[in-house]
């Protein structure tokens, strides 16, 4: 990581009797994309508004750049922000609106009006000026609000859900215009979705939020290759699960006895003896006929197809083992020889011990 | 023909409305038009009169002033309440409500006279004043502009503040949080942002107020002063005490006229009337 722009130590804070945040800890680099993750209520919106001076920690600090960001009030926090439904002022033209934070700042007028128009074509919308927010569709609101954050060059940038309220198509659209004005103008920016897809997508590293804490940070596919936990795991794309207690453990990798002897890579932490659980992605999986012989040292279970699901590129087969788990196995459309596989088939379900990872149970 | 039938089912529901303002609003209106142009002869006498004669000038600007301190302040005192109401929890918005809606189920004959009691030389409020030895001889608060005032304001604040809290709740708080976020201190927070947004709210509240002023007649009568009068006032007086009848006519017409065109020329100017949005 290059040099800490923003550090969040040991954060907390609580509503009431309730604790929303606790103990969140965080380096974010200069010029990096972190993505906030997490169901509603875990805590990632609440922590981004203390970052942005609308919530006040109940203990913990924040440095930005090295300067104590918790006794500055939001607008002197230089932070631009993009909130949820963008936030426009309705009673002033898309110029006024992006023109804001600039006459805020007391900047000359010859200047803002330079600054308005390079942010504006920046954002694709050079003519949309003298018009009002209501008068444009959400994607092109969703880019005035991105110029008006951006205009008055924030030291940091949060965003706020801030793609939750457009279609998917315009949804995709939009992720890669955010992550083009990012690569292209460096600057650091702090993302709160609850969609594992966009920040997969999306981001440098992820904070993998759950219960107001901090459960997991990594890049992307450290996160969904190695999720350290359970809910990381079940959070991020889709993992199968399946139960059982630790027989023994090598150096990286240990052996879970379950419906079957199963091997996989452990997580920190984990003994002999303990009950825990094997995650294993349905495309890593390999689903074939009882007689069909696996390839040597793959993980085995067997068990009876239940459902087939068919999404045009692939189809999930599901199908229950003898103690009851269920898995789903993805198939890309090109794998033939499955015809004889229907509802109700006996199956072999097998996967390389390196594609699974034992955690503790949930 | 699904909309045709519609549109005759909601004229049947307006039907006895619409038959009511003819007979009480319409019938009335037309009946002092054609007064004021021929009681007690044809002509535009009674206009001159009216409009030309010193006296009923001062009148006609007495009302409009009136009028105008009392929506002032209303807005004044109505603002801050309403966002205090918008503001605050729940159990306490709900306290608030009630306690500006009591003076509604409260006769305006009784609070005025209620008022008389409280602001007379010897009344309750001047008693306190110089028990604590804030004055020493008793204020004028009663039958001059300031006891008319007291009394209009207390009344017609609701009218303030039910518009600007209604307009108040539907704006939302991120537009505030925004304008912190891109650099506006409270004070700009306030005025570059939720004054505008809030302007509807001040429109609808001040027309309520200085339309209703305009028209008063209790409590100017019980609580102002003798030459300080306003101009229902004047159209009683001149039907009770003279009989005439077409001078007063021609008076109401005046108001009328005058509230109308303000009302045309506020819609104009704000874009907003009585069916207001902030959206």
């Amino acid at each position: 990581m290059s040099n800490t722009l923003l550090e969040l130590s040991t954060l907390r804070k609580e509503f009431g009797a309730v604790v929303a945040v606790d103990d969140v800890s965080l380096k974010v680099g200069d010029g990096e994309f972190v993505t906030f993750l997490g169901p509603s209520g875990s805590g990632k919106t609440t922590t981004l508004m203390m970052v942005a001076g609308f919530q006040k920690a109940t203990s913990g600090s924040m440095t930005l750049g090295g300067q104590p960001l918790d006794p500055l009030p939001p607008y002197k926090r230089d932070i631009g922000m993009v909130f949820q439904h963008y936030a426009l002022f309705p009673h002033m033209t898309v110029l006024k609106n992006v023109a804001f934070p600039l006459e805020m700042r007391k900047i000359a007028t010859a200047e803002i009006a330079r600054r308005v128009d390079e942010v504006l074509k920046l954002v694709g919308l050079p003519d949309h000026g003298e018009r009002y927010p209501k008068q444009l569709s959400g994607g092109q609101q969703q880019r005035v609000a991105l110029a008006r954050a951006m205009v008055f060059e924030p030291r940091l940038l949060l965003m706020d859900e801030p793609l939750g309220a457009l279609d998917k198509n315009l949804r995709e659209h939009m992720q890669i215009e955010i992550m083009r004005l990012h690569r292209d103008l460096g600057i650091t920016v702090l993302y709160v979705t609850h969609d594992q897809e966009e920040a997969l997508v999306m981001s440098d590293r992820i904070v993998v939020f759950n219960e107001g804490g901090i459960e997991q940070v990594g890049t992307p596919d450290e996160l969904y290759e190695n999720p350290g936990t359970r809910f990381v795991a079940g959070f991020i794309g889709e993992t199968n699960f399946v139960n059982g207690r630790i027989s023994s453990v090598s150096k990286h990798m240990a052996q879970l006895d379950g419906p079957a002897v199963l091997r996989g890579r452990i997580s920190e932490g984990l003994n002999s003896g303990t009950a825990a659980s094997i995650a294993v992605r349905p495309e890593r999986m390999r689903i074939s006929l009882p007689e069909e012989k696996a390839p040597p040292g793959a993980n085995t279970v067997t068990g009876h197809v239940t459902d087939i699901v068919y999404l045009g590129r692939s189809r999930n087969y599901i199908a229950r083992l003898n103690d009851g788990s269920e898995m789903t196995v993805l198939v890309q459309a090109n794998v033939h020889g499955l015809e004889a596989v229907g509802v109700g088939a006996e199956v072999q379900l097998s996967w390389r011990p390196e594609d699974s990872k034992i955690l503790a149970a949930g | 023909m699904l909309a045709r039938m519609k549109a005759d089912r909601f004229m049947l529901l307006i039907a006895p409305a619409v038959g009511l303002i003819l007979i009480a609003f319409a019938y009335p209106v037309f009946w002092l038009l054609l007064r004021s142009f021929s009681d007690p002869v044809w002509g535009l006498h009674n206009y001159g009169t009216a409009l030309g004669s010193f006296i009923y000038l001062k009148v006609l600007w007495n009302t409009v002033s009136i009028a105008g301190s009392t929506t002032a302040l209303c807005l004044l005192l109505g603002y801050p309440m309403a966002y205090s109401m918008v503001h605050s929890a729940a159990l306490v918005k709900k306290l608030l409500i009630f306690v500006v809606l009591i003076p509604f189920w409260t006769s305006i004959l009784v609070r005025t006279f209620a008022w008389m009691i409280l602001l007379q030389p010897n009344g309750i409020i001047n008693d306190m004043l110089i028990g604590i030895g804030l004055i020493d001889a008793p204020l004028d608060l009663i039958f001059n502009r300031t006891g008319v005032l007291i009394g209009m304001v207390q009344i017609l604040l609701p009218f303030m503040i039910f518009p600007l809290f209604s307009v108040m709740a539907r704006i939302d708080t991120s537009y505030v949080l925004a304008a912190s976020n891109l650099g506006a201190p409270p004070v700009k927070q306030f005025f570059r942002v939720y004054l505008p947004l809030s302007l509807p709210g001040i429109v609808t509240g001040s027309m309520l107020v200085f339309i209703i002023s305009l028209g008063y007649f209790i409590t100017p009568a019980l609580l102002g002063g003798r030459t300080d009068i306003m101009i229902a006032q004047l159209i009683e007086q001149n039907i009770s005490e003279f009989g005439n009848w077409g001078l007063s006519s021609a008076l109401a017409i005046v108001l009328l006229v005058g509230t109308g065109l303000m009302f045309g020329i506020v819609h104009k100017v704000f874009k907003v009337g009585p069916d207001v949005r902030t959206t």
